[in-house]
């Protein structure tokens, strides 16, 4: 096998927080990430799901290095970016970029679209050959956008077309990898499959590595050659896509499998669904041993008290002491 | 009147600063005890507007608005149309009752749970408090809030997201109505939850006969709960059927694109999907045309120029099936069953 582009071991974000006891202050930590390692080989697009507050969104912008991991490794290209500082981050940055979930906030509305797009170009110093308002022009035709927009205002774009200048602006300095941090949830679903269709596209052309991160299982499926589910800040189920989405191993899985509803009528009523009960534990207080013991339907007493490591169950890693 | 529901004709307009946009034009549909119908479309397509309407939440004084909109109370009905305000007041929450999209803005942050469930039931039964408190406990454990009476007496931030779209229900099911629109009820949830919920709304049709009007965007709540189907774009209705005619033999351009823009689970995730170009048209004076021309891959087939020049009628397949479109029928068929048959394989 290839050596990976990026190699993320042993990963964890806490967030400090606090509450008031009497007239103290408990102080208090948010366990967003606790404990994630899985490598993205080159040209992979590796899905990262789960419910909200399950850590995704977290763990994406901490591969980057947008937000200081509280432990762990985060190794790119062989390298260890992990304690790197922000001066000497700069230059990587242009290899590694990100696409934002919300098309309406992640542009400034007072910068022209070209001002936007040529944004990476001025950051990192780089003049591409034939200038840069000529490469702008032809990003902005690669993505669908019609290049004579150049001078028009995030505002006069829809929702669709707004994602397409994000995009863009993080494939501009032709980098190795993308997190896509749920680049569709926010558009309809004629438009959305449009901006799916430019993601695949471009990495195909380009070979970019993608960590793709949504909550939309049926869109993992499609675009992911390996899916991680992630539940309280913790890797569930770690498998090739076809593998995950036939035979799952974890029972997170399978309940998160069953929970979503096909456009199939006649499928849906002889359907057997598992709904689980509750809701999502706090993060700041996660339950002990296995995290999702407090909605499992399989638990038993082991699971309570001693935390599942991932191992290799089939073709799939999956953190359970009782998979399928 | 044997069904809860019949809007016939429905219009809405708001003057803006731009010119007059038709968020709702020409809606008909109806919904009968027992029955769950869907409105579904992507933003912008009229179906919020349709169902604020039922209640009377559009504001008189600037919205335009015509056709009926009537709504059976046991033996008499009202057009929420035409009826005055305090008219429409006695039946919103008693006869017809709402569940907003978002839970985290549709509670008062200030009150206690059970006071504000209380209110939706002393709005009906002034001065009849203790049954209010009586009925707001006995609604949340019918929602399957555990320990209801303390829960009652706790604020909105202390629940959980789902936990506060039960409240919304128990607030909606306070006075039994016999009709319950839900706009898109589990658009902010996450897929646990919403099948905790879609499985409650369920149960709790099941146990009191009430018929639902559910606005959403996913085909996927579409088909597991819906009956029948309204599709709208662009403010009309496109299709209108049983929820098998919408799914396996739709005869709308656009309910075909849709059905094939969904990525499904389970399928070969090699293939691309199958997108609908274009976007939606702006709402401010539409052409006198079908909205959906501009994006439509099957106008050739039309007698030509028509798709671009007249507005095509909502016209019967089936007597319970109708679709709006310029191609004829006999075409439409078999090409658009195939499609859907290729789409699903």
């Amino acid at each position: 096998m290839s050596t990976p582009l990026l190699s993320v071991r042993n990963l964890q974000k806490y967030f400090p927080t606090s509450r008031n006891v009497g007239f103290k202050k408990q102080k208090l930590q948010v366990k967003a990430v606790d404990g994630i390692s899985f490598d993205l080989m080159k040209g992979e697009t590796f899905g990262l799901v789960g419910e909200s507050g399950c850590g995704k969104t977290t763990a994406g912008r901490t591969i980057l290095k947008l937000i200081e991991p509280t432990a762990g490794e985060i190794i790119f290209e062989g390298q260890d970016i992990t304690k790197l500082r922000p001066g000497l981050m700069t230059p990587l940055r242009s290899q590694m970029q990100i696409i934002f979930q919300d098309p309406f906030s992640a542009l400034n509305p007072r910068q022209t679209v070209g001002k936007i797009i040529s944004a990476p170009f001025e950051i990192q110093k780089v003049t591409p050959a034939g200038g840069v308002r000529n490469e702008v022009s032809a990003l902005m035709e690669r993505v669908g956008l019609n290049p004579e927009h150049y001078n028009r205002y995030p505002h006069e774009f829809s929702g669709g077309q707004r994602q397409r200048i994000g995009i863009a602006r993080a494939i501009a300095l032709k980098p190795k990898l993308i997190v896509a941090d749920e680049p569709v949830s926010a558009l309809d679903v004629s438009i959305q499959a449009q901006v799916i269709n430019l993601i695949d596209d471009l990495q195909k052309a380009d070979g970019i590595s993608i960590v793709f991160i949504a909550h939309n299982l049926s869109v993992v499926q499609h675009i992911s050659d390996r899916v991680a589910v992630m539940y309280l800040g913790k890797i569930m189920e770690l498998a090739k896509t076809e593998d995950l989405f036939t035979a799952p191993h974890h029972p997170y899985t399978t309940a998160l499998l069953s929970a979503v509803p096909q456009p199939d009528p006649r499928g849906e009523r002889n359907r057997e669904r598992i709904i689980l009960k509750g809701d999502l534990p706090s993060p700041i207080n996660p339950p002990a041993g296995c995290v999702f013991n407090t909605r499992c339907w399989k638990v038993q007493e082991v699971c309570r008290s001693k935390t599942p490591e991932l191992l290799t169950v089939g073709k799939s890693q999956v953190a359970c002491h009782f998979p399928e | 009147m044997k069904n809860l529901l019949e809007i016939n004709d429905l219009k809405v307009t708001f003057p803006t600063n731009d010119g007059f946009v038709n968020a709702v034009d020409g809606v008909s549909l109806t919904v009968a005890p027992g029955e769950t119908v869907a409105i579904v479309g992507e933003s912008g397509s009229g179906k919020t507007v349709t169902s604020l309407s039922v209640i009377g939440l559009h504001n008189p004084k600037v919205t335009q608005i015509s056709g009926s909109i009537m709504v059976k109370d046991k033996d008499e009905s009202l057009d929420i149309v035409s009826a005055p305000l305090d008219k429409i007041r006695g039946y919103r929450g008693r006869v017809v009752s709402m569940i907003f999209q978002d839970p985290m803005s549709s509670l008062h942050p200030y009150y206690k749970i059970g006071s504000q469930l209380a209110e939706a039931y002393l709005v009906h039964h002034p001065g009849k408090k203790e049954a209010a408190n009586k009925k707001a406990i006995e609604m949340l454990e019918l929602v399957g809030i555990s320990e209801p009476q303390m829960r009652a007496r706790e604020y909105p931030h202390q629940f959980s997201g789902g936990m506060r779209q039960r409240v919304m229900i128990a607030m909606a099911l306070m006075n039994d109505p016999a009709l319950l629109i839900a706009d898109e009820p589990t658009t902010a949830l996450d897929v646990t939850v919403q099948a905790q919920i879609l499985q409650l709304l369920k149960d709790l049709q099941k146990k009191s006969n009430m018929g639902i009007l559910l606005i959403t965007h996913d085909l996927g709540v579409v088909a597991q709960v819906a009956d029948r189907v309204s599709v709208m774009y662009a403010g009309r209705m496109v299709e209108q059927g049983d929820v098998d005619d919408i799914f396996y033999s739709p005869h709308a351009p656009y309910t075909l694109g849709l059905l094939k823009s969904v990525p499904k689970m389970g399928a070969k995730n090699s293939e691309r999907l199958k997108a609908i170009p274009g976007q939606p048209p702006s709402l401010i004076n539409l052409p006198k045309a079908c909205a959906f021309a501009p994006r439509c891959e099957y106008t050739s087939l039309a007698p030509a120029g028509s798709c671009e020049s007249v507005r095509p009628d909502l016209i019967g397949v089936t007597e319970s099936h109708k679709s709006r479109c310029h191609v004829p029928e006999e075409k439409r068929d078999k090409l658009f069953a195939a499609e859907i048959k290729g789409a699903r394989a």
